[in-house]
């Protein structure tokens, strides 16, 4: 069967994949955006001390880390509308899924971030002074970030890996239609091949950019 | 400056000051010495709430510490406090360092707090260094950038807790020095310490602390030369 491919045929399908590739990127980045906003709410939730604030912190985290992502996005698509008697659209549920999913992964982040900052910094900052926000605002904060590339890189690319399991919820993405094509025309090995060198190619061009906010970071 | 009645600090149910009684006068300068564990840095943080005060009175500049009506942080304002490990802040440069307070907390414009900060670097010695980060610093170095900093809010009255400690032998000097020459301006300073040498040549007075309480208060000569206390003579003869 060796070199019985047809890889010239893949460019037909190019405008189906680009389709596929915007609805991945479309949901990564909005759905990575929302996780980086629950990511920071409920990473200082889970550093607070409000019970209250804490308890609903790690409620969400848990349940998240908890249960697959094919399960949250099946039971968002299909069993939330059974219950609210609201239908969301497959790509919409799908932003809402990776932003819900990532959200717990970067909350834990910002956690242990805040965290592993000395807390001699803490004191210096309250000892000159400044108040609680402004501690964190100018000292923790800054050199908190800094550690978070690294594990939010890490979780940048699985969720934009974890957006292949929408297809399930019917989500027009680079694996749905990947799969489209490829049970309509018998060409697998070309077009999940090329499939994949598209998620390599973004999860590449990701690590490469983190790298250079963090060398553009990393100044002292 | 400080007046300090039956202080009492509990970390769980350990005590660790069981009635502390001290007064400190307007440009007095105190050393505070005693064996490890003794509570010396614990009182030093309850000056400036940085562990909160079981019971007791705390006055510091007229403000009652262990009073929930009382602004914490503008009483911090007035107490500047160096530690043993610097605490630098690593992501900014030495004036950064130093101009950070003034600027968020007194409202200074940056131009003042800079103007403000180059005079204090010059003081200490560290004018060169403005734009150097803390890591690219010598130990000692690093202190006295630690001092100016909490010089530059003008405080009244300032903490030490052993701030040599983790120096390397030869950078020792250069920070006494500084300490030095501010307690010859006229600063307030409690200043725990192992310098028992700086304790004799600088201090109005010497407090030996053990067990959570003060067991000895006196002149540094009353203090070196012919101590009261038995513990006192222990410890002196183990560190002496
Ligand atoms: N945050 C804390 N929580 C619980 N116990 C503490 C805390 N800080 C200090 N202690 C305890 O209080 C006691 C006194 O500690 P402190 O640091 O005041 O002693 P010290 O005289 O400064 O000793 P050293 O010379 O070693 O610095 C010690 O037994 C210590 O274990
Ligand atoms: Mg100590």
């Amino acid at each position: 069967m060796i070199g019985q491919f047809n890889w010239a045929g893949v460019l037909e399908f190019l405008p189906e994949l680009g389709t596929g590739l915007y609805y991945t990127l479309l949901i990564s980045i909005i759905g990575l955006l929302i996780g980086f906003i629950l990511g920071a709410i409920f990473g200082l939730g889970r550093i607070s001390r409000n019970k209250f604030y804490y308890g609903i912190s790690s409620f969400y985290i848990e349940v998240i880390r908890g249960t697959p992502v094919l399960v949250q996005a099946i039971w968002i698509f299909f069993a939330l509308p059974l219950i609210t008697g609201y239908n969301m659209e497959s790509v919409t549920a799908g932003i809402v899924v990776i932003g819900i999913n990532s959200g717990a992964y970067i909350a834990e982040v910002v956690r242990g971030s805040v965290q592993s900052i000395d807390k001699g910094q803490v004191e210096a900052g309250r000892s000159l002074g400044l108040t609680h926000h402004q501690t964190m605002r100018y000292i923790v904060w800054p050199q908190a970030f800094k550690r978070m590339i690294p594990p939010l890189g890490n979780q940048f690319i699985i969720s934009i890996k974890d957006t292949s399991l929408l297809s399930v919820i019917l989500v027009p993405e680079l694996m749905f239609q990947g799969r489209l094509i490829a049970s309509n025309y018998f060409n697998a090995v070309e077009i999940y091949t090329t499939v994949a060198v598209f998620y390599l190619a973004i999860t590449l061009t990701l690590s490469y950019v983190l790298r250079y906010i963090e060398r553009r970071l990393d100044v002292q | 400056m400080i007046t300090v009645k039956d202080l009492h600090k509990k970390f769980g149910d350990n005590e660790v000051l069981k009635g502390i009684n001290c007064e400190i006068k307007p440009s007095e300068v105190v050393c505070v010495i005693g064996p490890s564990g003794s509570g010396k840095s614990t009182f030093l943080r309850c000056l400036n709430v940085l562990e909160t005060i079981t019971s007791g009175e705390v006055i510091v500049d007229g403000f009652n510490l262990n009073d929930k009506k009382t602004n914490i942080n503008k009483v911090r304002t007035e107490v500047g406090m160096v530690f043993q490990q610097f605490n630098l802040f690593p992501h900014k440069t030495v004036i950064q360092n130093v101009m950070l307070a003034p600027e968020k907390v007194r409202k200074i414009s940056s131009q003042e707090a800079r103007e403000r900060g180059m005079k204090l670097l010059e003081k200490v010695g560290l004018l060169e260094k403005a734009d150097q980060y803390p890591s690219q610093l010598s130990g000692g170095q690093q202190q006295r950038v630690a001092i100016a900093r909490a010089l530059a809010m003008e405080p009244k009255l300032m903490l030490f807790d052993e701030p040599t400690s983790a120096l390397d032998p030869e950078l020792v000097g250069e920070v006494l020095e500084v300490m030095k020459q501010l307690a010859l301006e006229g600063m307030t300073m409690v200043v725990v310490t192992h310098e028992m040498g700086f304790a004799r040549e600088v201090a109005d007075r010497v407090l030996f602390m053990d067990q959570g309480v003060i067991m000895e208060a006196d002149t540094p000569e009353n203090i070196f030369s012919n101590p009261q206390n038995e513990r006192t003579k222990a410890f002196l003869n183990k560190v002496l």
